[in-house]
């Protein structure tokens, strides 16, 4: 509620506007009964016909007037509506980019993707018809009993038993089904983890021949589905056959009141019809209502699940303030005594890690799957915060920089290579927004993609599609190695980008990469020796811990696990000396 | 054109609805019965009216039973509303339930060649969104479509019945209210077409950027995103806004219609009363019907554009439905692998412009190794895509044990092959049942077995609850190396007479490499397998070595015998050896 608070701020305008029109169009709406009231008592009982073209008149008059008044009140409330799932929509994308990398790791895409689509354009709707509705319909519910007050008291009666007793029934049905419709959402983001998970597998899933199981699969969950829906709708289809039996047993109960009391002379037949005339006005909105009631309920369910996102505390923009720290270090990039462990993991991914690095230097790192290389590396890009110990960059931890600043000295070319939906061209200025044209053909060079860049139709300006999906694993590798380098960074990782690479093509990279910054601090994380063997250090990682540190010579003769690492890759020493 | 796309989508709509039929006819007669009542109600109000004179002139021994029956049929109704309710919901979660079984099957034999081409995003928003808005649609339509159109007739006949002159007022006026809402809904119908594209656009930036929110935020390129974000939502916030007031408006504009009907019949009905051939009661039974029957016309124009809607969400439902699929395979099968390939002067291209295999040959004889190596984009992918027959052959054929691919089932072919590819894909599941992946009734012992003959018992082992771990979607927390691992162990288990690794270990350790080479080395004893790698080390004692470049291969032998060539082979091997390099 908070949220929608927010996003309907900046309409307040048409949040007032839109259902005061509606109050509008609904007062001369129950003006009509009474007009009717004139016509048969004045009118047709008295044989007076001017009164009944005057009450004519004026009934079109009033239809005319409401008409006005509808429309406005429509566009205020589109306006509105459409208005906040915009401002929604791009809070939601905002926040989303905010999240820390372990809140990434904890939400998953599919249920977030509803949330932005599904679930907003359900509030979006939610939002449209109570503008409309939300006021107009008690009001007219209200409004009719009033003038069924001032026509007589004690038939009116009726109107004050029957209103609550529907409001009971309605609400009643209304919560029972709110956590159906919660169940059902859940089981709807399962239905649409599946799909994308058979779209972005399909060939794995058609290698296994695993297709029927899948369908399969998908059909339970579709099915279950299918269930929870009839459930809610089980539920929900008592509401309006209810509100109509309620109101026509009222309407019953009204007529008899009603002669009773003409008998005695307190009632004429026209005011009988008049308040039988508000009874059916008090049907048709409550129905309405009714309906609103349920849109309005699968639309909160929708907006709480935004609002969850929303509002979550991130971890990073808590800690940020608190590590204010005095601490400084001499080298240019030092770990000291560094633990880490990951958001929920019992046990540490790193463990005491010191090391230090000086400026400029080349630096190799080493170890098996999994002994914590990566994540070595994303704690000097910030993306995870330390769980003990201290990253230093530039002298000052990495914790008390700015995490634009941090990765504008940072940049790191990820292991999976990913690009975007566009040109080339744009692909490399999300390294560097104001990128040449020259400078982008440089940084490609480095990144050994001139060649296939020039062979590509139209060069830079080549449209890469979703998920680079029409190049191939090593061209993506490349492009995301240029968009890195093209911001030349003072501390340039590697984090085993160069995999799809064949070798003479990382050999002229690393060449490249090292003549074009002589300066640049370069972090390189490979499992080929032979792209680190000329690093001025190497580190051996193993199963999270720092092992050994030192030049290619010095591990091949004091680490046992460098040499293992070594000699898997180069298996007889003298083989090829042989080859020569 | 439009018209007949229309009618061509509502006869696809109705065979959805076909099984379903006998709910149909319930929900039909249900309306019926219950239109009829709801509109008889009316009647007995007026006879009701008319029996409450005046004062001390009530005649409360007609109305008494009047009012009871009243009572009853009210109770009635509203019994017939709701099973009427319930056949509807029935029907119309079937249909939904139908159409994504059906599109999420049809997935399934849809070629790759579209499957690579399209944005996940838009594909997912197919058959869970637009299913979902085409469902919202045809539940109203069904629950007021029929309902209305039966109040229209069944109104007018009453109408005709109680006094011919009114209803011919009525009739002759409801026309217009039709003519505003048909108006509105062709000028809303673009709007709502338009909003449909800025939707599926936004959703595809937004399955790309959370997707890869990692690779953003490591450049800090949110605000980059935003941006693009930003004018994408924009224009989906105008296209929206626009679709939703013009389709709104349709309400007020017929409401306005009928407010002018109900103040003709009014006044009508009154002149008539004073000429003395018309009674009180007759005019409100006149005057509600006047109100139920254009009510219906504003639903059922409410309905016209909500169905218009659904269908433009169906047309794009129905648009993947109706992609062509993977041309249908025969249902001929290889009944024994005995390990022989052969490519016959295969030609292969991705798109039509840029030729990329071109008349290559290749003989694999029954339990070799084949180690494929060049140059990143050389087409070594493309060579296991034509192999698994995930792309087809644009000239020549391949023979898998002496039987051209094609002229058997796809089942068949891969059945055949055990494949892990550097794309290391996993399902959402536990380790477990990820490892089983390819043999599902595999015990806990197969299993275990499987991830220590690859190296992932060590890491599994330390997972939080083990091979009962689940991975959330893409792999989660796993690293990349991990992931490989449990592929690996996914084959390994599986235990295919054929084996494709593409750069099966590119994310793994060298050292825990050669481990797995050795259960690799096992597996692939006696099994002819093809082999994508760089670490040319790991390719050495390959029967034979098919150098690719540019799609081609231009040379092929032993490992010695390559050498021997002193080609682009040579080339290739020596530049992983730094030292050779300076030297060179």
């Amino acid at each position: 509620m908070k949220t929608l608070k927010k996003f309907m701020g900046a309409y307040k305008k048409e949040t007032v506007l839109a259902p005061l029109f509606k109050l509008l169009e609904a007062c001369f709406e129950l003006f009509v009964p009474l007009v009717v009231v004139r016509m048969i008592d004045q009118g047709i009982k008295k044989d007076n016909m001017a009164v009944i073209w005057q009450s004519g008149g004026l009934m079109l008059l009033l239809a005319i007037v409401g008409l006005a008044c509808s429309i406005t009140a429509q566009f205020f409330a589109a306006k509105a509506a459409t208005g906040a799932a915009t401002a929604m929509r791009r809070a939601m994308f905002e926040k989303l980019q905010k999240f820390s990398f372990t809140e990434i790791d904890e939400v998953g895409t599919g249920t977030m993707i509803t949330r932005m689509t599904s679930d907003i354009n359900q509030v979006q709707s939610g939002i449209n018809m109570v503008l409309r509705l939300f006021l107009r319909s008690p009001f007219i519910v209200f409004g009719a009993m009033a003038m069924a007050f001032t026509i007589d008291v004690e038939a009116a009666v009726v109107f004050a038993v029957i209103i609550p007793v529907l409001s009971v029934v309605v609400f009643a049905i209304l919560l029972s089904t709110i956590p159906g419709y919660r169940k059902v959402q859940a089981m709807l983001d399962q239905v649409l983890g599946r799909t994308r998970e058979n779209l972005t597998g399909g060939r794995v899933i058609r290698a296994f021949r695993k297709e029927q199981d899948e369908i399969e699969g998908f059909r339970k969950e579709n099915k279950t589905l299918r269930k929870l829906q009839e459930a809610v709708g089980r539920v929900s289809a008592l509401l309006n056959p209810l509100t109509y039996v309620g109101i026509n047993i009222a309407l019953v109960v009204l007529i008899h009141q009603g002669s009773l009391r003409v008998q005695v002379g307190a009632l004429t037949t026209g005011e009988v019809v008049a308040l039988i005339n508000y009874m059916s006005q008090i049907l048709v909105e409550l129905i309405k209502l009714a309906n609103l009631i349920i849109l309005v309920t699968k639309a909160i369910a929708c907006l709480n699940r935004v609002s969850e996102v929303l509002e979550k505390e991130l971890t990073v923009e808590k800690e940020k303030t608190l590590a204010e720290s005095s601490e400084s270090s001499d080298a240019y990039v030092e770990y000291r005594h560094v633990n880490f462990a990951y958001e929920g993991a019992g046990d540490l991914a790193l463990e005491d890690i010191s090391f230090q690095v000086k400026k400029g230097e080349l630096i190799g790192i080493i170890g098996g799957t999994g002994a914590g290389k990566s994540t070595l590396m994303q704690l000097l890009c910030g993306f995870y915060p330390v769980t003990e110990g201290t990253v230093f960059l530039d002298g000052k931890p990495v914790d008390t920089y700015e995490t634009n600043t941090l990765l504008d000295k940072v940049g790191i070319v990820m292991q999976k290579p990913v690009l975007f939906r566009g040109s080339i061209l744009e692909n490399l200025r999300m390294g560097k927004q104001d990128a040449t044209q020259e400078e982008c053909w440089k940084a490609l060079e480095i990144a050994q993609a001139k060649d296939f860049v020039e062979e590509k139709q139209f060069q830079l300006m080549f449209r890469v599609q979703q998920g680079g999906k029409n190049l191939s694993g090593g061209q993506r590798q490349r492009l995301s190695l240029a968009r890195t380098l093209i911001k030349k960074p003072e501390v340039l990782i590697l984090d085993d980008s160069a995999s799809a690479l064949d070798y003479l093509t990382d050999v002229n990279l690393r060449k490249a990469i090292r003549e074009s910054a002589a300066d640049q601090t370069v972090f390189i994380i490979s499992q080929r020796t032979a792209s680190i063997m000329d690093a001025d250090k190497i580190l051996v990682l193993d199963d999270g811990k720092l092992i050994a540190q030192g030049t290619h010579q010095e591990l091949l003769d004091t680490c046992e696990t460098y040499q293992e690492i070594y000699y898997s890759q180069f298996p007889k020493e003298g083989s090829h000396e042989a080859d020569k | 054109m439009k018209q007949t796309s229309n009618k061509e989508t509502l006869r696809k709509v109705l065979k959805l609805i076909q099984p379903y039929w006998f709910f149909l006819i319930l929900s039909i007669l249900f309306a019926f019965a219950s239109v009829v009542l709801t509109l008889y109600l009316p009647i007995l109000t007026g006879k009701a009216v008319d029996c409450i004179i005046g004062k001390g002139a009530v005649d409360f021994a007609t109305l008494l039973p009047i009012l009871t029956k009243m009572a009853i049929i009210a109770l009635s109704t509203g019994l017939i509303q709701w099973l009427m309710n319930i056949c509807n919901n029935k029907m119309t979660y079937s249909v939904i339930q139908d159409m994504r079984q059906r599109t999420f099957t049809h997935l399934q034999v849809l070629p790759f060649s579209y499957i690579d081409k399209k944005p996940v995003g838009d594909m997912v928003s197919r058959i869970v969104a637009d299913v979902d808005q085409f469902a919202d649609g045809l539940l109203m339509g069904f629950n007021q479509f029929f309902t209305g159109v039966l109040t229209i007739l069944i109104t007018l006949g009453f109408m005709v019945m109680l006094d011919i002159r009114i209803a011919l007022i009525v009739f002759i006026l409801t026309p217009s209210s039709l003519l505003v809402a048909k108006f509105v809904a062709q000028k809303t119908h673009v709007m709502f077409e338009k909003q449909s594209t800025a939707r599926a656009d936004e959703t595809a930036i937004i399955d790309e950027t959370i997707g890869n929110l990692k690779v953003v935020k490591s450049f800090h390129r949110e605000e980059e995103m935003q941006r693009r974000f930003d004018k994408v939502n924009e224009k989906l916030g105008q296209y929206s806004l626009q679709a939703i007031f013009y389709s709104s408006t349709t309400n007020p504009a017929t409401r306005f219609l009928n407010n002018c009907i109900y103040a003709i019949v009014g006044v009508v009905g009154g002149l008539l009363c004073i000429k003395g051939d018309f009674t009180v009661g007759l005019l409100t039974v006149m005057l509600s019907y006047a109100t139920q029957y254009t009510k219906p016309f504003n639903e059922i124009s409410g309905v016209i554009t909500e169905l218009q809607n659904a269908f433009v969400c169906a047309n794009r439902v129905f648009a993947l439905l109706e992609e062509e699929p993977e041309k249908a395979s025969p249902s001929e099968t290889i009944p024994h692998f005995d390990g022989t390939v052969q490519l016959q002067d295969v030609s292969f291209s991705y798109t039509p412009e840029q030729n990329l295999i071109e008349h290559l040959n290749v003989k694999v004889d029954a339990g070799q190794k084949i180690a494929i190596v060049g140059p990143t984009g050389c087409g070594k992918t493309t060579l296991i895509n034509l192999l698994m027959r995930f792309y087809d052959v644009d000239e020549g054929s391949i023979y898998v044990s002496g039987k051209e691919t094609r002229s058997v089932s796809r089942e068949s072919l891969r059945s055949g092959f055990g494949m892990v590819l550097q794309d290391t894909w996993l399902k959402s599941g536990s380790i477990h049942d990820n490892i089983a992946f390819g043999k599902p009734d595999a015990t806990r012992e197969e299993v275990v077995k499987a991830a220590k003959a690859s190296h992932a018992h060590g890491f599994i082992k330390r997972l939080p609850q083990g091979y009962d771990t689940m991975i959330t979607e893409d792999g989660g927390n796993l690293s990349q190396g991990q992931k490989q691992l449990l592929c690996i162990a996914r084959v390994m288990l599986a235990l295919p007479p054929m084996l494709i690794l593409d750069e099966a270990t590119s994310s793994i350790d060298t050292r825990t490499e050669i481990r797995i080479q050795k259960a690799f080395h096992k597996l692939m004893d006696g099994r002819t397998s093809f082999i994508v790698a760089h670490r040319l080390s790991t390719i050495q004692e390959a029967d034979l070595i098919l150098v690719m470049k540019d799609g081609n291969v231009i040379e092929q032998g032993t490992h010695k015998e390559l050498l021997a060539q002193n080609g682009f082979y040579t080339k290739l091997y020596m530049s992983q050896f730094p030292e050779n390099m300076k030297k060179a």
